[in-house]
C-alpha cells in the first residue's frame, strides 16, 4: 500500500464534489416539473415564459457546474 | 499482441481527457501564443462556417429563400426577437454583439460534435473570455447609460430597511459571480458531454459490453446535440438578461 495521502484525499474530495452534480440535478427537475404542471393549467401563458424557464434552469444547474469545476480541480490541478 | 497486453494494463485504451489536449499543428514544439495550434484551425473553420452561412447563404437575397437562407433567417430572427423580448426595444442596438455571440458558440459546440473535433467551447479560457467581455461591456454601458443610478441594481428598495445591506452584500456577490458562472457553464457542460461520450466509445474494446456501450454512445450524441444548442441559447439569454439589468436597473 503505497502512495501519498493527499493522492487519496485528492480521490475522495472528487469523488464527494460528484454529490453536487445530484443535487444540481434535483434542481433542474424541480425547475422543469414546476414549469410543465403550469403550463398544463394554463397552455396559453406557457408559450412566453420558456425563456424564463431556460434561465431558471441555468441558474439551477450553475450551482451543479460549480461541483464539478472543484472535482476537475482536485483531480488535475491540485 | 502488443495492443492488447498494453489495453489490459491501462484499461482504457485512451484518456477520456485526450481531446481536449491543444497542440500544434505543425511539429511538437512549446505552444507559444503566435503557434498555429488546432485551436485555431477549428476557430478558423467556426469562422469559414458562420461566413458559407451568412454570407454566400443570403447572397440571393431571394424573396421566396431557398434552404440555405431559410436557417440564416431562422436563426436570425430567433435572436432578434429574444434581444426584443428580454431587453426591449432600446435593447436592439445591441444585437449585433449578441448575435455574434450566439453563432461563435453554437457553431463552436456543433462543429466540436464532429467526429475527431476539436471543441473550442470546452476550454474555460475560451469562454472567460466570451464571459468577460459581456461582463465588463454590460458593466460600462450600465454607469454610462444611467450613472451613478446604476448602482440602485445593489440597492432593493422593494425590500425592508432592515434587511437591504445583507441584500445589498449578496447582490453584490451575485454581480461578481456572474462572469465565473456563465463561462464555467459553457465549458463544463461541453467537457462533461464529450468526456463521457469518449467514456462510453472506451468501454466498447469489450466484447461483452459493447453493443451496450455502441447504444450510450448514440444516445449521449443526441443529447449532446440538443445540449450545444441548449448552451449556446443559455448564454446567449443570460447575456440578454444582464443587458436588460444595465439598461434597467430598477427592482
Amino acid at each position: 500500500m503505497e502512495g501519498n495521502i493527499a493522492e487519496l484525499g485528492q480521490y475522495i474530495g472528487a469523488g464527494l464534489a460528484a454529490i453536487g452534480s445530484g443535487a444540481a440535478a434535483v434542481g433542474v427537475g424541480n425547475v422543469a416539473g414546476n414549469f410543465l404542471s403550469g403550463a398544463l393549467r394554463n397552455p396559453s401563458a406557457a408559450a412566453g415564459q420558456t425563456a424564463t424557464l431556460f434561465i431558471g434552469i441555468a441558474f439551477a444547474e450553475a450551482l451543479g457546474i460549480f461541483a464539478f469545476l472543484v472535482a476537475l480541480l482536485l483531480m488535475f490541478a491540485v | 499482441m502488443a495492443t492488447e497486453a498494453q489495453g489490459e494494463s491501462t484499461g482504457l485504451e485512451f484518456h477520456p481527457m485526450e481531446q481536449f489536449i491543444v497542440k500544434p499543428l505543425f511539429g511538437d514544439g512549446p505552444v507559444q501564443w503566435y503557434t498555429p495550434t488546432n485551436v485555431t484551425l477549428w476557430m478558423g473553420i467556426i469562422l469559414l462556417a458562420i461566413i458559407a452561412l451568412f454570407v454566400m447563404g443570403t447572397r440571393g437575397r431571394a424573396i421566396v429563400p431557398n434552404r440555405v437562407q431559410s436557417i440564416a433567417e431562422l436563426g436570425y430572427g430567433m435572436v432578434h426577437k429574444m434581444v426584443g423580448d428580454v431587453v426591449g426595444k432600446d435593447g436592439l442596438k445591441y444585437f449585433p454583439y449578441i448575435m455574434c455571440l450566439f453563432l461563435f458558440i453554437v457553431f463552436a459546440n456543433m462543429l466540436g460534435l464532429l467526429p475527431k473535433a476539436f471543441t473550442v467551447t470546452s476550454h474555460i479560457a475560451v469562454t472567460a473570455v466570451l464571459a468577460l467581455a459581456v461582463f465588463i461591456s454590460v458593466t460600462v454601458i450600465g454607469f454610462v447609460k444611467n450613472g451613478t443610478h446604476f448602482l440602485g441594481l445593489f440597492w432593493v428598495t422593494s425590500a425592508p430597511l432592515v434587511l437591504r445591506p445583507v441584500l445589498a452584500v449578496i447582490e453584490v456577490i451575485s454581480y461578481f459571480v456572474r462572469p465565473v458562472s456563465h463561462s464555467i457553464r459553457l465549458a463544463g457542460n461541453m467537457m462533461a458531454g464529450h468526456a463521457v461520450i469518449k467514456v462510453f466509445a472506451g468501454f466498447a474494446a469489450l466484447a461483452l459490453v459493447s453493443p451496450v456501450s455502441i447504444l450510450a454512445v448514440t444516445a449521449m450524441y443526441g443529447l449532446e446535440v440538443l445540449v450545444a444548442f441548449i448552451q449556446a441559447y443559455v448564454f446567449t439569454i443570460l447575456t440578454c438578461v444582464y443587458l436588460k439589468d444595465a439598461l434597467h436597473p430598477g427592482h
